[in-house]
């Protein structure tokens, strides 16, 4: 038993070390195109040889994020295979189709043109080329949607029925599965989090320039265009960042709970803006959960169900239940569980001896309690709560961070408006520093939605634990060591060449 | 709408021609093993760089796409072998990572490991990555060592995880079949797309002495898979048994995939002949065509006519086929009228290559483009 929790330990471990790196780049990726695309469209339609240089110099650096963003992308893919493989049988029905249409729809589109984007100037015309620009551009975007509409999915699984018979889900409806609230909310989140990411990035590199007093006009073009897709993007972050995590109450309270940190669940709940857990805090004692921390009152009520005065459960009530609240404690849905996992086996033998009263009987058993299945290999009732402090701290940087950005933005399109900006020192400085802070948001952002989900692959429908492939935990300690060293070894290399690609500047390209 | 064999049938198809387009695709890996073959100075390394640089994310995309396909279509042999032949599937991973960020890196001032080490990535990627999706490809002829239990969970039997397949010499001869056709491949690839003297003078030599032993590979490979012990599944009973020369008799039962094998031989003969005789340019044509084709009917023969196309040398009825490992009727009516885009993908892949490959590529044309590999 040992064995199998430390496999399903370093597969987590692999998983999340593949998936954070590849995160790393992807967000650019996504932002970037676009701002890259809208410069050209500007050098297309003023025919300013300036503009020119500019689109091919921020191009420059996205193919150097381009690259390793593919390198660790194709191993995401195929690790679903690898690394969980019962996950893939179980649930393949639904989550293969997603996967699937994204390299068919989104990858070709890609990869195709971004040949054309690079090597295409002088061979094919400038509006062929401007459009391959924006194809590449909707392409990564697409790809986008499909992965997220796989990963709303694995938060909110709809449109599908478990099939006794071959022991696996499967899709009875593809728009469920595409429209799935999650999902939509989830990808316009995630795809205005890399239009920020972007426009920080160009922000703060053209902020080096001004400070070193070189390529100033260059740096002031690329500011304003910047500036104002952030400012625009970033509205449309905390407009989609609220209904995601009006999602997340309605679809895993538990996960909402984890993120503020809220064991005892209360009418106007409110937000913890500022907070610091108390680490001997455990669930069912009665110490204050956090040793110091700031509210604001009725925010999370409001924020969860769009009303100031609306209950939301702490991880006590989701554990212990509520007749009040309607909610069914976790003991009860693993005893469900185990009763539909057991009528599920009793089906396969009946079924096998040719008893089919008996196991039309069992089906029937199955049937009632089979939306408890996954609680029924859970081992005690605290194993349904994720990483409190993992989903917290996480969950306030990367909203902290999204209002500061939000600020820098305003305060960036003001100045470069102004044409001050080159002299706001303490400005350039800041824009240069957050950069790193950009990324930080966004590995923060995927960890909650990821740990937070914990400790389900799929909610309360397949616990990790279930999913794993079962090969040896040596295995995939191997490959995970094999995976951190070569994806750092690579990312110092991505690292330097794009410094050096700033320090050529635009003038080089 | 259409009934659910026909589905699987329609999408073992699908898989098989994502499979054969990607070996044909592998000329860029074949191209990268031969870079200090055919290239004698630097720029003509470069050119020849260059000239894969703009076709090797196609080749990629195939490989990801063959597996989301399989993914989507036939997800029980997607959880059985990627999980159970774990370490065969990682090495290809790593040999395909490692591959996409060289092109970028390679000539990139700071690139901190340097450009020799950038064309070893290469190089590792377009040999041990082939040869290792050989032998993947292979195992479904020769089988692996894997068991589905009553709930369709499965799991490999040694832990050796697919590495054990190295110790056959039909996978083995599958691989480096697969890695000789790449290399003649690339160099036809090459003859097509790059305008350097020096380089095209070396084709002839490296086309002749590649085919031939590729030649000699693909004769062995494909008289074993005629003479072998074939598993057959009964279509009511679901009941898999042994057949000798099953292979064979698949054939024999279609006909017309006897006809198509005869002129993919040609097609490739053909393009072998005309660019060693002539030179000519398009070679890669004729050969590549026959490359596809004969690829496709080797697929085919393990999806159709009852055949089992992954063999489990542990549990014979554990084996997987098309119709005991495929996604649901309706997620395969799903897929079908999303495949309706293939016909569009394929056509603007091929209008944006044959617009950027009006001219052949030379040596003034990459050092005048200052964002060149």
């Amino acid at each position: 038993m040992e064995q199998t929790e430390l496999l399903v330990d370093w597969s987590r471990a692999q998983f999340a070390l593949t998936a954070l790196y590849h995160w790393l780049f992807v967000p650019l990726t996504l932002g970037l195109t676009f701002i890259v695309a809208i410069m050209e469209t500007i050098y297309v339609k003023t025919g300013d040889e300036k503009w020119k240089q500019t689109t091919k110099f921020w191009m420059g650096l996205l193919a150097i994020n381009f690259a390793i963003g593919l390198a660790t992308g194709i191993i995401m893919e195929f690790e679903f295979g690898t690394n969980w493989s019962n996950y893939s049988w179980i649930v393949g029905d639904i989550f293969g189709a997603p996967l699937a249409i994204e390299g068919l729809m989104a990858f070709f589109m890609e990869s195709t043109f971004f040949a054309v984007m690079f090597f295409g100037w002088n061979k094919v015309s400038k509006k062929a080329h401007l459009l391959s620009t924006w194809l590449v551009a909707i392409g990564s975007n697409l790809s986008a949607l499909w992965i997220l509409v796989a990963n709303g999915w694995m938060q909110h699984p709809v449109g599908m029925k478990f099939n006794p018979d071959t022991a696996r889900n499967e899709m009875e409806s593809f728009w469920e599965v595409f429209f799935n609230p999650n999902a939509v909310s989830k990808f316009l989140h995630t795809i205005s989090s890399g239009y920020v990411l972007a426009s920080l990035f160009v922000i703060g590199i053209s902020a080096w320039y001004l400070l070193k007093k070189r390529d100033t006009q260059f740096a002031k073009r690329s500011i304003i265009v910047a500036s104002s897709f952030g400012l625009i993007t970033s509205l449309f972050l905390l407009t989609t960042g609220d209904e995601s995590a009006h999602q997340v109450a309605l679809n895993q309270p538990m996960k909402l709970a984890a993120m503020e940190g809220l064991y005892d669940g209360e009418k106007r709940a409110g937000i913890v803006a500022f907070g610091v857990l108390d680490p001997k805090k455990e669930i069912g004692d009665n110490h204050a959960p956090f040793l110091l921390s700031f509210e604001i009152p009725g925010a999370l009520s409001f924020l969860g169900y769009h009303d100031l005065n609306a209950f939301v459960p702490g991880i006590k009530n989701l554990i212990q239940g509520s007749k009040e609240h309607g909610i069914l404690s976790i003991p009860e849905k693993m005893e469900k569980g185990r009763i539909a996992v057991a009528a599920l086996g009793a089906y396969k033998k009946f079924k096998k001896e040719g008893d089919l009263l008996q196991a039309s009987q069992a089906l029937k058993t199955f049937e009632q309690n089979q939306a408890y299945m996954g609680y029924g290999y859970l081992k005690k009732p605290e194993d349904a709560v994720p990483n409190v402090a993992l989903s917290f701290y996480s969950f306030h940087t990367m909203v902290g961070l999204g209002t500061w950005f939000l600020i820098l933005f305003v305060i960036s399109l003001y100045y470069s408006m102004t044409n001050e900006m080159h002299n706001k020192k303490w400005l350039l400085y800041l824009a240069i520093a957050t950069i790193p802070l950009g990324y930080v948001a966004q590995e923060a952002g995927w960890i909650v939605a990821e740990a937070g989900r914990q400790p389900w692959a799929i909610q309360d429908l397949l616990p990790v634990g279930m999913a794993a492939s079962n090969i040896t935990s040596t295995s995939v300690m191997v490959t995970f060591w094999l995976f951190a060293v070569l994806f750092t070894a690579l990312l110092i290399a991505e690292v330097k060449i794009m410094i050096k690609q700033i320090k050529i500047g635009p003038e080089g390209h | 709408m259409f009934d659910l064999l026909t589905l699987q049938q329609y999408w073992w198809f699908l898989i098989s021609l994502l499979g054969a387009l990607f070996v044909f695709m592998t000329f860029v890996q074949g191209g990268q093993t031969l870079l200090y073959t055919l290239a004698k100075t630097e720029d003509e390394r470069d050119v020849l760089v260059n000239s894969l640089g703009r076709k090797w994310e196609l080749t990629f995309t195939a490989l990801v796409m063959f597996g989301g396909a399989l993914f989507a279509a036939m997800p029980l042999f997607y959880a059985v072998s990627f999980g159970g032949a774990y370490y065969v599937w990682m090495g290809i991973l790593f040999c395909f990572i490692i591959q996409a960020v060289s092109y970028e890196y390679r000539k990139k001032p700071d690139n901190i490991y340097g450009e020799r080490f950038y064309e070893a990535l290469l190089y590792i990627n377009g040999s041990l990555g082939i040869f290792l999706i050989g032998v993947a490809v292979a195992t479904l002829f020769s089988g692996g060592n894997f068991i589905v239990n009553e709930n369709n969970l499965s799991h490999w039997t040694v832990e050796s995880y697919g590495l054990e397949a190295l110790l056959n010499p039909f996978n083995i001869a599958f691989g480096l079949m697969l890695v000789f056709l790449s290399r003649f491949q690339g160099a036809l690839y090459f003859l097509n797309n790059v305008n350097v003297p020096s380089i095209t003078a070396r084709i002839k030599k490296v086309v002749l002495i590649n085919f031939g032993i590729f030649l000699l590979l693909f004769l062995y490979v494909v008289s074993t898979i005629l003479f072998m012990d074939g598993l057959r599944y009964d279509a009511t009973t679901s009941v898999i048994s042994v057949e000798s020369m099953k292979f064979f008799h698949s054939f024999m039962h279609m006909p017309l995939l006897i006809v198509l094998l005869l002129i993919a031989v040609s097609a490739l003969l053909y393009g072998v002949f005309i660019a060693v005789a002539k030179n000519a340019q398009k070679a890669i044509w004729f050969s590549g065509f026959g490359v596809t084709l004969t690829v496709l009917v080797l697929f085919l023969i393990l999806g159709l006519d009852s055949s089992v196309f992954y063999p489990s040398l542990a549990d014979m009825q554990s084996s997987l086929t098309i119709e005991n490992s495929s996604a649901s009727q309706y997620t395969l009516e799903v897929m079908s009228i999303v495949s309706l885009l293939v016909p569009v993908v394929v056509l603007y892949i091929i209008f944006v290559w044959r617009s950027m490959d009006k001219s052949q590529i030379t040596i003034d044309e990459v050092k005048s483009d200052p964002h060149h590999y």
